[in-house]
């Protein structure tokens, strides 16, 4: 693991294009929205809920590809299109690993914030 | 809408995700525009039909309905489908794009959306939904009913085709003493009357108004929508203008108000016809001999003391049940060769 949680190249380039200080509104509301995605993963997981399971992978896809968290970003791709079948048959890591990489994500971005 | 294409449009954001609706929201802004939003594609169409947009930028996987089931929707509303939208999504797979394509959707840009592109793209679409709007406009205020149709089948390119048709020429005779004789409110009020009967006849047997030009229109039968039977068209049209005429002066009389005179020249043939002017401002009209004959045979119903004259070709294609006289030969002014005219 050298790459970094956050591309710093990506979020530099929201902080010019959308300004600071609304880049740290964003990642505010980032770090408000995501808890209850992630929550709503596992939820659709537990369901069986595929659709509601691709949706919501894919929009956490989504807000990492925003601020640069690569790793998150391509964690909850492989989720959006591998479904819930190999998590079942990886007993459910792959969504402890998601929420441990949101982890580092939230405290990445925070810092940068401050910065 | 778009009052000046690129900048200042209303536009819509469609998006489930808060991060991607604040984010675009924030980006369309910082371009100049006015941005509503809304959270699913139930939502969306709700806010169409509720307000006009000139522009929506659609999510893809949302909750309640998908941007796909949108695109449908749009679609099949003939109220909505000229709205052009955008597809923002970070769907993954070529297929999903062209699925977009084909329901409609304008253009397709992948999240997170880059800045540049995000302008150029709004900025042309806009642009095309300007021009659309233009021409919707255009044809409203100079075409019929069924040719507004026809455009709107066969789609606005510049450049002409060669027709068979008729072109009608008609003013106000003496309109400049007129004009002088009455303060510039009045003769407005009577240019605009004029125009108005002049456009109800025109229309009702099928012509359009190509052009207008102080006292002046030229009108043309059978394009863009071809006319059976064009001749008769002008024909019957020049004498319902004749009649709405008689019919203002009677009441210009007891306004004691001075009446007013027509000269109507018609000429019918092959001539090419199509869009002149430019993308951004464009006229319906036809050109060639034929054009010029008509324009020359209404100049020439002051001297004939006639109010409506027509061509050889015109006359000839008329049914035996409209009477014309023949003037014989006559030398039009610009013209080298005597030609056959008729008074209708």
């Amino acid at each position: 693991m050298t790459s970094p949680t956050i591309d710093r190249a990506t979020f530099d380039e929201l902080k010019d294009t959308a300004g600071a200080e609304f880049a740290v509104e964003l990642v505010d509301t980032f770090l408000a929205e995501a808890p209850a995605m992630l929550a709503e993963l596992r939820r659709a997981y537990g369901a069986g809920d595929a659709d509601a399971f691709r949706r919501t992978a894919h929009s956490l896809k989504s807000n990492g590809n925003t601020f640069g968290a690569r790793a998150f970003a391509a964690m909850a791709k492989d989720l959006e299109l591998g479904g819930m079948t190999p998590v079942q048959a990886a007993s459910g890591k792959p969504l402890d690993a998601l929420a441990s990489e949101y982890a580092r994500v939230a405290s990445a971005l925070t810092e940068l914030q401050r910065g | 809408m778009a009052e000046v294409a690129g900048r200042g449009a209303r536009l819509l954001v469609v998006d489930d995700n808060k991060v991607n609706r604040l984010l675009l929201t924030r980006s369309l802004e910082l371009l100049g525009h006015r941005v509503a939003v809304a959270e699913n594609g139930r939502a969306a169409l709700e806010a169409m039909r509720r307000e006009p947009f000139d522009l929506v930028l659609l999510d893809i996987e949302m909750p309640e309905m998908d941007g796909f089931q949108v695109l449908e929707q749009i679609r099949g509303d003939l109220a909505l489908r000229d709205v052009p939208v955008i597809v923002t999504s970070s769907l993954e797979g070529l297929e999903n794009v062209v699925r977009c394509i084909e329901l409609g959707a304008e253009d397709y840009l992948t999240k997170p959306v880059n800045g540049v592109l995000l302008k150029a793209r709004i900025g042309a679409s806009l642009e095309k939904k300007r021009l659309r709007d233009q021409q919707k406009e255009l044809v409203r205020r100079f075409a019929t009913p069924e040719v507004a149709q026809d455009l709107q089948r066969s789609g606005f390119a510049l450049g002409g085709k060669r027709i068979h048709a008729s072109v009608l020429f008609a003013d106000i005779r003496g309109f400049t003493p007129l004009a002088e004789a009455q303060p510039p409110e009045e003769t407005i009020e009577l240019l605009n009357t004029w125009y108005t009967l002049m456009f109800d006849a025109i229309g009702s047997h099928g012509g359009i108004v190509s052009q207008i030009a102080g006292d002046g229109l030229m009108a043309i039968f059978g394009a863009p929508v071809a006319l059976d039977n064009h001749c008769e068209s002008a024909v019957a049209a020049a004498r319902e203008m004749v009649d709405l005429i008689e019919l203002f002066n009677a009441e210009q009389a007891s306004a004691r108000k001075p009446a007013i005179r027509i000269g109507v020249g018609i000429a019918s043939g092959e001539m090419i016809a199509g869009y002149t002017g430019t993308s951004e401002r464009a006229t319906y009209t036809c050109i060639g001999d034929v054009v010029n004959l008509a324009a020359r045979l209404e100049q020439h119903t002051k001297e004939a003391k006639r109010t409506i004259l027509i061509d050889a070709a015109t006359r000839g294609a008329l049914p035996a049940t409209f009477s014309a006289d023949a003037l014989g030969a006559t030398t039009l002014r610009g013209k080298t060769q005597a030609v056959d005219v008729f008074a209708a």
